[in-house]
């Protein structure tokens, strides 16, 4: 018997599965119950014609319950497809945060400085308060954050990730 | 030309029908009121009215497993779905094929803590294997179609229908048939992968010291899954053994077979786990009351795991081959190939396997000490198989000792005769399961083999006995003990023996005769014999109070957290050998 490997992997999941009732707590259902971590999760119809939802899930465990999790969330009835994006070749991650920041003077104008090294857009501003948009790595989004928090930092909302794999084949099919 | 116009219950029921349900175990309501009216206004289909919701699931249960078909049950809204939630546990755990219809209050008023309402599919979402709630009349017929298709196929499991009122009430002519019904999603894969089986015969021909596993995934493919794996076990010349689900699926009495393995298992099905060098699991799922201590299970075989669920493979125990499909496809594949390769396992090796295998066999692990003045549960049991084995018989158990001294000395020669509750262990079972056996199966002997606690979980339904005349024989190996329990208490806990003793117990016969059942009761050994035969001579259902010795313990018996060859073989063993601390937090 193969030594087991009890390293901690992180993994991006995709699983496409119809859009009924229910459809998103049986997924998180499943890794409550069976104490599998969820660090994101992200879910919105992609196919409204077929009525397909699709939930991009990053999750970490030992490779062991990595592949449990694959193959649990395929056994569900309403998933037609499990695509872990980790590990089938490269994949393109983004997410979205738009985080709000208030002050004045100094602070303020650094804020914007920096919003416009990091390529983030003002959605809305006033005169003692920016909202950022930002889209990018979850790595590029922490440190902007973290970077805004001396300055008046206030509210920050994020999408979770999103993934897609690189190249031409994918779960739409 | 479009369907006839009717209403959600008359569909229901049609879809029931063609479905070929002939019974239905339930309970009416309030909710399911439009259910039952329209099925007092038709013949086909049967109803058993039990005596609680929980018993109706373990009775199609019951039922599902003696006839390999889909049990159903009917439930209301409410309390009738929630006390249905143990038995809906128990058929996910065990791979039983059940439809549990429930009621629930009209469309419009779920999410308004109406009477009797509950949210039955979220509680029941983790505890089926899929649940839906119908919220219009025209996707009734499909979705009783879809629930059916999805409980008895790939690896079987509870699908619960939740039913409001309104639709049950509302009329279209949107009726479709089963056939018309498709997945686009749930595709369970039945046949192996070629490569897999190719790999899997280079293994076993190379094997030295082989086992087969089988478990009750061999029963759930249905009887030609036995016969494959009887000829397959027959065609190696290997040593096999079952897992309390699977037993009978290999017939008890051959030579090869070396009982069931396990917490509770034979000393020689245990050792030669250990000590195998190529193991094949049919149809098991590496339960950890079969593995005892993890990094010590067969620690030097090249493992095969035959499973339709590819969830099972590497869920406990990382194998070297996992081969996906249907026992039944997958045996045949692998049959076909032996064969036509001319295969054969080394003579030699097979020779010196087995003299090691009889040689744990001479151990004579199940012998019990014998007594004159009280009756040894092992030794009841041991009559009751002898007195009966002649007979079509159906045994079902309720959970603890008794129903591990039944696995162990009653011998199942054909699948489907065995039926207990393994995965959740559910006390409560055996009764409500038996007559559900009983329904289906008129004129068998069906006995439930059970304990005096555990008996008195379900028993009301002896209620349902005696209204529908079924001649259920309940056996009760009576000891005043929750005998597994004491026996924990014993080996882990010092012998405080908290709360596991029952001060005030009903004295069965007289219970038995409340009911309107006949009531037995033995006390001695030498009487035993002839009460068992006035059981099962006297028509109609019986309750069998068999009082044994209340020390006994249950052996022989892998601890918690201990290896296959930790085995205690009898009392002194375990007081010599104490459970580890490891173990002590196991269950």
């Amino acid at each position: 018997m193969a030594p087991i490997d009890t390293s901690i992997e992180r993994r991006t999941i995709a699983v496409l599965v119809d859009n009924e009732p229910g459809v998103l707590a049986r997924v998180i259902g499943l890794f409550s119950g069976r104490g599998y971590n969820i660090e994101s999760l992200t879910v919105s119809v992609v196919d409204p014609a077929r009525g397909q939802s699709r939930i991009t899930i990053i999750t970490s465990g030992t490779p062991q319950i990595l592949e449990q999790i694959k193959a649990q969330l395929a056994r569900l009835v309403p998933v037609h497809g499990v695509s872990d994006l980790s590990q089938e070749g490269p994949s393109v991650e983004r997410e979205l945060a738009l985080v709000k920041v208030a002050g004045k003077g100094n602070k303020r104008v650094e804020s914007l400085r920096i919003a416009d090294i990091f390529r983030a857009r003002v959605v809305d501003s006033g005169l003692e308060h920016f909202i950022f948009e930002m889209t990018g790595s979850s790595d590029k989004l922490n440190v902007f954050i973290d970077l805004m928090r001396p300055l008046g930092l206030v509210d920050v909302s994020r999408t979770g990730v999103v993934a897609i794999s690189r190249g031409s084949t994918g779960l739409l099919g | 030309m479009p369907a006839k116009k009717m209403t959600g219950s008359q569909m229901l029921l049609k879809a029931l029908c063609d479905q070929g349900v002939d019974v239905i175990f339930g309970y009416p309501g309030g909710a399911v009121l439009p259910i039952y009216d329209a099925l007092h206004q038709q013949n086909a289909i049967r109803h058993i009215l039990v005596r609680h919701e929980q018993a109706a699931v373990h009775a199609a249960e019951g039922y599902a497993r003696s006839t390999g078909k889909v049990g159903v049950v009917l439930v209301t809204s409410g309390p009738g779905a929630t006390n249905a939630v143990t038995g809906l546990t128990d058929a996910l755990m065990d791979s039983i094929p059940v439809v549990c219809l429930t009621g629930q209050v009209p469309t419009h008023l779920i999410g308004n803590d109406a009477f009797q309402e509950a949210d039955t599919t979220g509680i029941t979402r983790p505890c089926t294997k899929h649940n839906y709630l119908i919220r219009s009349v025209e996707d009734l017929p499909r979705v009783v179609h879809e629930a059916f298709y999805v409980a008895h196929t790939g690896r079987p499991g509870p699908v619960v229908v939740d039913l409001p009122k309104d639709v049950l009430q509302a009329t279209s002519h949107a009726y479709v048939g089963p056939e018309q019904v498709t997945h686009a999603s749930y595709k369970p894969r039945t046949r192996p992968d070629t490569k897999a089986i190719e790999k899997a015969i280079e293994i076993i021909a190379k094997a030295k010291r082989p086992i087969i596993y089988s478990g009750g995934g061999v029963i759930n493919a249905g009887d030609k899954a036995s016969r494959l794996l009887t000829r397959f076990a027959r065609t190696l010349g290997a040593p096999i053994t079952s897992t309390l689900m699977g037993l009978g699926a290999y017939p008890a009495s051959d030579p090869q077979f070396l009982g069931m393995l396990g917490m509770h298992g034979t000393y020689e099905a245990n050792l030669a786990m250990y000590n195998c060098d190529v193991m094949i699991n049919v149809g098991a799922r590496f339960d950890d009351r079969v593995t005892g201590r993890l990094d010590e299970f067969s620690p030097n075989a090249t493992k095969i795991h035959i499973d339709i669920d590819p969830s099972s493979i590497n869920k406990n125990v990382m194998v070297d081959l996992a081969i996906v499909g249907d026992a039944s496809a997958v045996l045949d594949a692998l049959l076909k190939a032996w064969t036509k390769g001319e295969h054969s396992l080394s003579q030699r090796a097979l020779k010196g396997w087995w003299k090691t295998i009889d040689a744990w066999r001479e151990r004579d692990c199940l012998s019990f000490r014998r007594d004159d003045s009280v009756i040894k549960p092992q030794y009841a049991i041991k009559r009751l198989y002898e007195l009966t084995k002649d007979r079509e018989t159906f045994i079902t158990t309720e959970v603890g000792q008794h129903q591990m001294w039944a696995a162990q000395y009653y011998k199942f020669e054909k699948p489907r005769h065995w039926m207990t509750s393994g995965g959740l262990g559910t006390m409560g079972y055996g009764l409500p399961a038996a007559y559900g056996v009983q329904i289906a199966h008129p004129d068998a002997l069906v006995m439930d083999i059970a304990g005096e606690a555990s008996i008195l979980m379900n028993i009301q339904e002896l209620s349902t006995l005696v209204q529908y005349g079924l001649p259920v024989k309940v056996f009760i190996i009576n000891n005043q003990w929750m005998g597994m329990v004491r026996q924990w208490q014993e080996l882990l806990h010092g012998s405080r023996y908290s709360q596991t003793y029952t001060a005030s117990l009903p004295d069965f016969v007289k219970l038995a005769e409340a009911f309107g059942a006949h009531g037995l009761r033995a006390t001695k050994p030498a009487e035993l014999d002839d009460l068992i035969l006035e059981m099962i001579d006297t028509p109609g259902p019986v309750v069998f109070d068999c009082q044994v010795d209340q020390k006994e313990n249950c052996f022989p018996m892998i601890p918690s957290g201990a290896a296959h060859y930790e085995m205690l073989l009898g009392p002194d063993d375990a007081a010599a050998k104490p459970v580890s601390e490891e173990g002590m937090v196991l269950v």
